[in-house]
């Protein structure tokens, strides 16, 4: 009977590791497309920032995470509605490296998170203040199945407890048909804005300890579709 | 035995699958939200933050006292114009349900602007668009310009004001508060009652 029970328990641990497994390395799910803003014939605006959050003018979560907030003193985000939530301030740059505004980053982790079809998922939304040309609100489901997987997993895996090399991903995966997050224009030249982004990270370096190490991320915003300069110009005409 | 493992291992794939499809990765925790309907229509929610406590950030050039101690605001003149802050946010129960930042802009180009994005993990995201003119003296009205999740069909109008605290006698006692105030209507309300008319 003990035999039994012991060859029971063995087959529900080596089912249970190889269920995890064919997750793990489920080919078919969560594949890094391409952007689809990579073909747009529309002005494109990009902006990059460094994803370190020792790099950020201030990171703050619910202190108890891998990644530190920035500076040490910042109030963090320990009430329980609140606790599954990262805030970002960060200088966002324009294509020629130069500081170009602010970006704050709400990230929250989503309820639509499902491991079984390799969804890692997150609710984030910027508010972006460009001071010379006007402020952006962009709101996005990103998925984050490939950075786990492809970085943070191996960094684990790892004799180092860190991971190096060369990884890019698009993170972003909707909330719009092509897998684009969606943007509306505050004021500015930006003002009746309704159009698309894709965020993208490069990562390099990654520690269990610290988490990123070396990550810059990007935000590709399309400036199209003005709705309040379109309906300007039927009124006109 | 063989048998046993076999079907061991089985129950072990199904069970470990069956686990990661049922159970819930991520459950956000929920304070109910506190609505009443407004006479002339709508749905009014009262947002506020208790200041200076529930104030996570100011970010603005050349602070005395920077709030995180040890921010550094980026120089600049492209940023000379920005008065950026960050806080928790409360429901009328004085319960923190989100995160918001507030940007106020100075341009000779655009004009002044206020910008406010509430964040509730929970429940989605606003952005409004505030006129930096006060309306009856101490309340500025401005507009959701867009929302997400349970927001996403809204629109409306947000006032923001600032109440300062008038009990002396609690030391504890916030020096004040920020309040906003939403009055929102569903889109297919609307729709509705263009088709009743």
């Amino acid at each position: 009977m003990i035999r039994l029970l012991i060859a029971l328990v063995v087959g529900v641990v080596l089912g249970a590791i190889a269920a995890a497994a064919l997750l793990f390395y489920n080919p078919l799910a969560a594949r890094n497309k391409l952007s689809p803003l990579s073909v747009s014939d529309q002005e494109i605006i990009s902006l990059a920032y460094s994803a370190v959050a020792q790099d950020a003018i201030v990171y703050t979560n619910d202190g108890e995470s891998r990644v530190h907030p920035r500076p040490v003193k910042v109030q963090q985000l320990w009430e329980a509605p609140i606790r599954r939530t990262d805030v970002l301030v960060t200088v966002l740059s324009d294509s020629r490296n130069n500081p170009a505004g602010i970006g704050i980053k709400f990230m929250s982790d989503s309820e639509q998170t499902r491991l079984i079809n390799g969804d890692a998922l997150v609710d984030s939304a910027w508010h972006i203040v460009l001071p010379e040309r006007g402020s952006l609100f962009v709101s996005q489901t990103e998925n984050y199945w490939n950075f786990l997987r492809q970085i943070v997993v191996p960094a684990y895996w790892s004799s180092g407890d860190s991971w190096k090399g060369m990884w890019h991903g698009n993170t972003t995966i909707g909330p719009g048909a092509l897998g684009t997050a969606r943007v509306w224009g505050g004021y500015g030249e930006f003002a009746g804005l309704d159009s698309e982004a894709v965020e993208a990270i490069s990562a390099r370096a990654y520690s269990v300890a610290e988490g990123p190490v070396a990550m810059e991320g990007s935000l590709t915003i399309e400036v199209a579709n003005r709705v309040e300069s379109q309906a300007a110009e039927l009124v006109t005409n | 035995m063989f048998k046993t493992l076999i079907f061991g291992f089985l129950l072990g794939i199904v069970g470990t699958i069956a686990a990661i499809y049922y159970l819930p990765v991520v459950d956000q925790y929920r304070e109910s939200s506190i609505i009443t309907v407004a006479p002339n229509g709508g749905n009014t929610e009262a947002f506020h933050m208790n200041i200076p406590m529930d104030r996570i950030m100011i970010g603005a050039p050349d602070q005395a006292e920077p709030v995180p101690p040890g921010l550094e605001w980026p120089d600049g003149e492209a940023f000379s114009g920005l008065h950026a802050e960050l806080f928790k946010v409360r429901n009328a129960d004085d319960m923190v349900i989100g995160v918001a930042s507030r940007v106020a802009s100075e341009s000779e180009e655009f004009g002044d602007s206020i910008e406010w994005v509430v964040h509730l993990p929970a429940r989605g995201t606003l952005h409004i668009s505030i006129p930096p003119e006060a309306v009856d003296g101490d309340s500025r009205v401005g507009t959701l310009r867009a929302g997400t999740r349970e927001f996403g069909t809204m629109h409306g109008r947000v006032s923001e004001r600032w109440v300062a605290n008038t009990d002396d006698e609690d030391e504890d006692a916030p020096d004040g508060r920020i309040e906003l105030e939403t009055i929102l209507v569903g889109e297919f309300a609307d729709e509705e009652q263009e088709e009743t008319s």
